[in-house]
């Protein structure tokens, strides 16, 4: 450097970020918290809710060592046995869930900061919402105020995921539990990753912010006008979606070409666009495709089937794709003059294009859906019924269909009906077939028994018209405030999100059923994804949905659509406010403290009754590590371990009373972090029971056994069991059942015990007993 | 007898489930084990069973051998509708839990089992508990009575039809 007072040699300057500290709250333990800063928190969830390994493969072939034999916990040749092999897989699972947020969390923040800059501030609520990013501010200690505030985080959350993912590399990790732990750390970073990418599209897109009053927007098959031209967008990532609307907009074209979505990112264009409509789940998509309604379809990224592409062939719908994600094979014509691609589109030079220019997509696919309409006549490839009683006369009733069906639904009972003149039996099949097409491909004669049965039951296709609520985000500081005291003493019951996938062990009523049950006994009831799709799903005696039905305030008798996958974040950062803003415990970087606090006070409960997603995996470790218990439906049990309490093992319950350092016991409360059901009804009876935390006041105590008891008796016949573990004094037993429950704690030999101020953090002990 | 898995992707390891070719065998094994227990699945209130159900079938097998019954899910219901009394009544992956434990003092507190017979889950549910099983807990054998060949618990039926299903229950009830 030369100056005029001299000259500086080898003296290098480099002007990084500069880091505004307006954040008054004082730094907590754990800021940006490595892979082991919270091991111990970890460890004491793992030493209470044990894994139960339930191996998916008998071997492990990840490596050519193998493959080795690891039956009855053996070693493999890199010295892993079983339980920490599965954890190892399990691990990967979260690791490619949490990338999968993280990956499109980066890409829309890289895309926006384009098109809005780095100083564009995270509005996502205005005065109502102080909070704006509370699962980043306790994870990292920071608070993001800009678009380019959400980089450094992202950095942060890619680095652990990394090294995460390194874990799982051959000869890194002989421990199941530390395996488990870094399971939880991964799931921590998704959470992340999933707020970072929903504050960002909200504040960029203006998307509902934090409304309680978010449109009524429209669901299903029979919403979308088929006179128009359609266009359908598959995934999650929203920003081609957008492309497509505003390019509609600016051309006067809004109102004559139908958007329609499948999976998240439908949520998502009816966030930004209330003309958008929602097909359904991603279990949705072959119907649809095959439909023969979609005239262009529109690809971004995950949970889209990798053969939609050969799908929208047989329909002839030309196919955009728009993410570097998911090429599909395509050629990229990124680069090349839009007319020039629409022309190649339209005359089928091409069936389909890669176009990674979000603008580029939404010019094309308009153009193309405008030209290609008119010449293609909606063809179809579900066959007409003719056909279908024709073909099903080729049926070998070998059974195979059945047998490749993840359902084991009957569906060769259903083929012969069908080759008799009846297509009643595949009609049924409709309302539980998983839309996965595995029966198709078991086929040896080739039958397209999917199609079938979306035949069969083309008239339920063609009427489901429903409502929605479009997804609102987070949730209110104010409505915080106002249920935080109920919830955390007991008297709202419990807090319960069906999320996840659209995987269902009975067909997608049963989540309807699930969330009316529970609204109705004013519990707060969350939903997001595919499962707040399948909600809306159902209609009551009166015809109205339940978001129709229920308020979309969060508060107790809600029904509460938060948005799209990334939107789940909002129900963690819900759970951490109500720590936070109702009961003024330190958020940043502060983890284990409102872990411990929610885990022992706030009755929040994730139920995935769907989940099959390398995704959902990875949003339920988030939830784990945060002390929310999440259970699964019976096909969730194939995600290769449950977390499970031993009610009967009394030793495990026991916390820290803070007032004095006393160690109390507090019954298993919730007895579970991660739970497999069988059926509708034990999901049920389980919810209200694992909405019981320890800081239950008598009051809210005998509210939520109440809904137990009540639930056990009319779906089990009987009464539980193991009430005697969750009255601590007379006063929690409710009043109408009185006698009958004080004759159990009897036969139980039941003491009464006192209600501690619970933690599981001896440093949070106020004054210990001498 | 060659035995696959009923469902076609589910393709077991190197140790897979013994076929019952004779169901006397299952009997044998029964009065064998020192301490059986029948885990039924929400299923057996579903099937159909020789003019009834299989769980009635169910509630006169356990009546004659003596062997508790764990009802999973919402089957406590059904067994006391037909005025039967399960020994305990648990969620399924508590059951299984449970059974991996060899401290467990089992459904009448005496100790751990060292048979369980599973009938009437779903599929998918039942051969990842026995995975779980078959792993975890080398004290136990376990015995899939299903029709179905379940390649992770040490004993299974082929894939049988019905009315050869009923009939081999049959001589098992007939045995014990």
């Amino acid at each position: 450097m030369k100056t005029g007072l001299g000259l500086i040699k080898n003296l290098e300057l480099s002007i990084g970020r500069i880091v505004e500290e307006a954040w008054a709250e004082p730094m907590g333990p754990t800021p940006f918290p490595s892979l082991t800063a919270l091991r111990e928190w970890d460890m004491k969830l793992l030493q209470r809710y044990k894994p139960f390994y339930l191996p998916f493969c008998d071997v492990c072939c990840l490596c050519t060592f193998g493959k080795c034999d690891l039956t009855g916990n053996k070693r493999g040749a890199c010295g892993i046995n079983m339980a920490a092999q599965q954890s190892r897989i399990v691990l990967l699972a979260c690791c490619i869930g949490a990338a999968t947020h993280t990956g499109h969390a980066r890409h829309l923040v890289e895309h926006l900061i384009e098109n809005y800059g780095r100083r564009m501030p995270l509005d996502v609520g205005g005065l109502n919402i102080q909070v704006e990013a509370p699962v980043t501010r306790l994870v990292c200690g920071v608070k993001p105020e800009t678009l380019g505030d959400l980089e450094e985080i992202l950095d942060y959350v890619e680095t652990q995921v990394t090294h995460c993912l390194s874990v799982c590399h051959t000869g890194q990790e002989g421990s199941n539990l530390d395996f488990e732990s870094k399971v939880f750390h991964v799931g921590m970073l998704d959470h992340v990753g999933m707020e970072v990418a929903d504050i960002a599209q909200i504040a960029a897109y203006g998307f509902p912010k934090a409304d309680p009053d978010a449109p009524l927007v429209d669901l299903g098959f029979g919403t979308v006008n088929v006179e128009k031209p359609v266009i359908l967008c598959i995934g999650h990532n929203v920003v081609p979606s957008v492309g497509i609307i505003d390019y509609m907009k600016e051309n006067g074209l809004d109102g004559e070409i139908e958007v329609c979505g499948l999976c998240c990112t439908a949520h998502d264009i009816t966030r930004y666009y209330k003309r958008g409509k929602i097909i359904g789940p991603i279990s949705w998509q072959l119907r649809f495709i095959r439909s023969g309604v979609p005239d262009v379809v529109v690809l971004d990224e995950q949970c889209i089937r990798t053969d939609s592409f050969y799908e929208a062939q047989r329909i002839k719908a030309p196919v955009i794709v728009a993410s570097e994600k998911n090429c599909m094979g395509l050629p990229n014509r990124t680069n090349d003059p839009a007319d020039a691609i629409v022309e190649d589109l339209v005359s089928g030079k091409i069936p389909g294009a890669l176009i990674l220019d979000p603008e580029k997509v939404g010019e094309v696919a308009v153009k193309v859906a405008l030209r290609v309409a008119p010449l293609r006549k909606k063809f179809k490839a579900i066959p007409e019924v003719d056909e279908v009683l024709q073909k099903a006369k080729e049926c070998r009733q070998c059974g195979d269909c059945r047998r490749a069906c993840p359902q084991d639904l009957h569906i060769p009972e259903a083929m012969k009906a069908a080759m008799e003149g009846s297509l009643a039996k595949l009609s049924d099949l409709y309302d539980l077939c998983v839309g996965c097409g595995r029966c198709e491909e078991a086929c040896p004669v080739g039958l397209q028994i999917h199609s079938f049965i979306v035949k069969a039951g083309e008239k339920k296709l063609k009427e489901e018209t429903y409502k929605v609520r479009a997804g609102r985000g987070p949730i209110q500081d104010v409505e915080i405030r106002n249920v935080g005291s109920p919830i955390v003493l007991g008297e709202i019951p419990g807090v319960i999100a069906f999320v996840g996938c659209a995987n269902y062990p009975k067909g997608g009523i049963e989540v309807a059923e699930m969330c009316r049950e529970f609204a109705s006994r004013r519990y707060i009831v969350v939903t997001s994804g595919c499962a707040a799709m399948t909600a809306g799903m159902y209609k009551n005696e009166e015809g109205k949905t339940p978001y129709e039905e229920f308020t979309g305030e969060f508060t107790a008798g809600c029904m509460v659509n938060v948005g799209s996958c990334v939107a789940n974040a909002h129900i963690a950062g819900a759970a951490i406010k109500i720590a936070n803003i109702f009961a003024k415990r330190n958020l940043r970087a502060n983890y284990e403290e409102i872990a411990d606090y929610i885990l022992n006070r706030v009755g929040a409960v994730g139920v995935a009754w769907g989940a099959y997603s390398q995704k959902a995996a990875s949003i339920a470790a988030g939830f784990w590590r945060l002390g929310v218990p999440v259970i699964v439906g019976p096909h969730g049990i194939k995600y290769r371990r449950m977390l499970l309490g031993r009610a009967d093992h009394e030793e495990d319950w026991y916390v820290y009373d803070a007032r004095t350092g006393e160690k109390v016991y507090v019954g298993p409360a919730p007895e579970h972090l991660f739970y497999a059901a069988e059926t509708k009804e034990e999901a049920m009876v389980m919810i209200a029971k694992l909405c019981m935390r320890p800081n239950d006041t008598t009051k809210g105590r005998a509210i939520k056994l109440t809904h137990y008891i009540d639930l056990h008796k009319r779906l089990y016949g009987t009464m539980p069991e193991d009430i005697h573990r969750f009255v601590r004094t007379i006063a929690d037993i409710p009043v109408t059942m009185k006698d009958e429950i004080i004759k159990i704690l009897e036969e139980k030999g039941w003491k009464e015990t006192i209600i501690p101020d619970p933690t599981l953090l001896p440093r949070l002990i106020r004054k210990r007993k001498e | 007898m060659a035995a696959e898995p009923w469902q076609t992707a589910e393709i077991p390891g190197p140790k897979k489930a013994l076929v019952i070719t004779k169901p006397e065998v299952v009997a044998a094994m029964i009065k064998r084990a020192k301490r059986p227990v029948f885990v039924v699945g929400h299923k057996a209130a579903e099937i159909d069973f020789d003019g009834g159900k299989l769980i009635d079938f169910i509630i006169e097998f356990s009546k004659k051998s003596g062997i508790p019954v764990v009802a999973t899910a919402h089957m406590i219901g059904e067994f006391t509708k037909r005025g039967f009394k399960p020994a305990a009544f648990m969620p399924a992956v508590d059951i299984g839990n449970r059974l991996v434990d060899p401290d467990w003092a089992g459904v009448d507190g005496k100790g751990q089992h060292d048979l369980a017979l599973f009938v009437g889950l779903y599929y998918y549910m039942e051969w990842t508990i026995l995975s779980g099983l078959k792993h975890f807990a080398q004290h136990l054998k376990t015995i899939s009575l299903d029709n179905v060949y379940h390649p992770h618990a040490s004993w299974s039926f082929p894939n049988l039809s019905h009315e050869e299903w009923v009939k081999n229950l049959k001589v098992i009830m007939e045995k014990v």
